[in-house]
């Protein structure tokens, strides 16, 4: 009998134990894979009581599909490219934001980007993190007065020894800057041109590669330069190996920027806004900063105050003042010329 | 009534499978030619019947290319494959020791233990310029310099060739064991040659081995992303890496459907292929 009221107290404390880790409240991003990192969400997960549910994406197009997959009120925050967020706006699934809760008086101002982050006055996401397209080289291998000249990057005098980042718009944002033309200005008109300059480059490369595969391929020596990459892919490798760097040419060189915003489905958007608020504050953005997946720019200045002296030199700090002014985002074509480009894209690979 | 009773017992075993069939494989394929047949105005998906997808998959060269290059590459693999695994097989169907056997299939399956994501990037650094392939080469005086390896076709052909070796190992193995070996005695015994008895019995008796893992190797090679992606470089673009880059940013799923209709033709135009010479049908 004893045994028998035993076990039944036992299942009763373990129904109750397992009613009440269902009942904790969760929250389900969709994000990059920066934010994935234990060290950035634990904290939240703590402060607030909750479960933060992650997944991640790779592409803005497949982000969209998954939404529109899902059944209102499954995802809360989404994480996407910053020249993306008004497709998220014109397929009405991002909420609008409370401006005065945001932090954005901290923020370098070049990265609040207000046109891209909001529609008619009204915002529906935050930049979070910003960083640059360019070229990362090993200073060993290759002589890094050439790496200032777009032009001679990617000359025969370094042929089979590049690879080049395979995502089309902030390489072809490369291209179009060699060429004189800035990033904004790209009209179908400009595609010949680039095309050319995209052909020189391709002629020269020994492969076109993803993050990881153009981190090993830098890594292992298999090529000296890699168009496209910055801080991103060669800050994690920095402390191995120093002499993997990064620097933006003369002519400049284009900028990746991804932000945050409510989603307008969800059911608890209290707290999805206080996950937003959480991750660009402070704190949170130097932990987004140093992710273990990919290092990049915190949008919040104060960010500083919570970065080592060793990380603020891996990021380049004190440089960034330099670098917003010789850098323009990278192409935000609409429809029609994404087609364009990414057909112009695709042709240039198989030549 | 004992028939209709056995009709139904039948349609009863088979439902679960016919289900399963229908909810995970008809269905979806309905939806993907349909799709196919869709396009899109900017962002929105107009269904309807258009052939703006199949047209421009005709006229766009690198889409058509891409068809061609996964077809080069996998008729490449597959017969590398076979030459390869038939030798194999055949020394552990009768070179090796009964007792010995099984650790030989264990040992030649192996490699299907790793991840197949992690084994594509070894052979990255295998065929790596500073990479064990090279440092031999150069050891030997066979080059002076680091030959490209790796990020071409031939790295690609590699990675899949590693794979499908043991896949066509087990199936053409599978054949061989099950051979009487009064077949090879009979030819001996009217006088052929070891060649001519491999050449017109034990050859024409394994072929349907051979044709179900060449089969096999056929479909799982030419939908591959993940090998050409990683060991390719990109320097040639394979059809699943263009429905890939169709999905990612634009979501442009009409394009990327009718892609993965072609690719479906090119199995179903292989299946054939192998039904109507080598009999793979009978298996």
């Amino acid at each position: 009998m004893k045994t028998a009221i035993a076990r039944l107290l036992g299942t009763t404390m373990l129904g109750l134990a397992a009613g009440a880790a269902a009942a904790q409240e969760e929250l389900n991003a969709l994000v990059w894979c920066d934010h994935t990192d234990p060290k950035l969400i634990e904290p939240f997960e703590e402060e607030h009581g909750v479960t933060v549910n992650l997944r991640e994406y790779e592409g803005t197009g497949a982000a969209l599909a998954l939404l529109e997959q899902s059944r209102p009120g499954d995802w809360d925050v989404l994480v996407i490219d910053g020249i993306d967020v008004f497709r998220a706006v014109e397929a009405g699934i991002l909420a609008p934001l409370p401006e005065d809760e945001l932090p954005e008086a901290d923020f370098f101002p070049e990265v609040v980007m207000k046109e891209n982050n909001s529609a008619d006055g009204v915002t529906y996401a935050v930049t979070e993190k910003f960083g640059y397209n360019t070229i990362s080289y090993n200073a060993e291998a290759v002589d890094p007065a050439d790496m200032q000249d777009l032009s001679t990057v990617w000359s025969d005098k370094y042929e089979g020894r590049i690879t080049i980042y395979d995502y089309y718009l902030p390489v072809m944002g490369l291209a179009a800057l060699a060429s004189g033309i800035d990033t904004a200005d790209i009209t179908a008109d400009d595609l010949e041109t680039i095309g050319g300059v995209m052909s020189d480059m391709r002629a020269n490369a020994a492969s076109v590669a993803g993050v990881v595969a153009a981190q090993t391929a830098l890594a292992t020596g298999e090529v000296d330069i890699v168009v496209g990459g910055g801080e991103w892919l060669t800050a994690v490798l920095q402390e191995e190996q120093p002499e993997l760097t990064w620097t933006i040419p003369d002519e400049g060189a284009v900028r990746w920027s991804q932000s945050i915003g409510v989603l307008a489905d969800s059911e608890k958007p209290d707290l999805a806004l206080e996950f937003v608020k959480y991750i660009v504050s402070p704190e949170g953005q130097a932990r987004l900063a140093t992710s273990s997946c990919f290092w990049g720019m915190p949008a919040n200045m104060k960010a500083g105050e919570h970065l080592t002296d060793a990380q603020k030199e891996v990021l380049r700090w004190d440089a960034q003042e330099t670098y917003l002014a010789n850098t323009q985002l990278y192409p935000a074509p609409d429809t029609d010329l994404d087609i364009e480009m990414q057909d112009l894209w695709l042709e240039t690979l198989q030549q | 009534m004992s028939a209709r009773a056995d009709s139904l017992k039948g349609w009863g075993f088979a439902a679960p499978a016919l289900l399963w069939t229908t909810a995970f494989f008809v269905v979806p394929f309905v939806v993907m030619a349909a799709m196919s047949l869709a396009t899109l105005d900017g962002r929105t998906l107009i269904w309807g019947l258009h052939a703006d997808n199949y047209l421009e998959l005709a006229e766009e060269r690198y889409l058509w290319r891409a068809v061609l290059v996964s077809l080069e590459i996998t008729a490449t693999v597959t017969v590398v494959s076979v030459v390869l695994a038939y030798p194999l097989a055949w020394i552990i169907a009768f070179r090796v020791p009964a007792r010995w056997q099984r650790l030989a299939l264990l040992l030649a399956i192996l490699p299907f233990w790793t991840s197949y994501v992690v084994r594509s990037y070894a052979w990255l650094l295998v065929l790596a310029r500073e990479g064990v392939v090279n440092q031999t080469l150069m050891t030997l005086g066979i080059v002076a310099e680091p030959v490209t390896l790796a990020n071409t076709r031939i790295a690609t052909v590699t990675g899949f060739v590693h794979f499908f070796v043991m896949l066509l190992t087990l199936t053409i193995y599978a054949n061989l064991v099950q051979l009487s070996p009064n077949y090879r005695r009979a030819a001996m015994d009217l006088g052929a040659n070891a060649f001519q008895t491999f050449r017109h019995v034990i050859l024409p008796l394994t072929l349907p081995g051979i044709a179900t893992g060449a089969f096999l190797t056929f479909v799982l090679c030419i939908g591959d992303y993940i090998t050409p992606q990683i060991l390719g470089g990109n320097t040639e673009l394979t059809v699943p890496q263009v429905i890939m880059v169709q999905l990612g940013r634009r979501a442009d799923f009409p394009l990327a459907s009718a892609l993965a209709i072609v690719l479906m033709a090119l199995v179903t135009l292989a299946y054939l292929a192998c039904a109507r010479w080598l009999r793979i049908d009978r298996l």
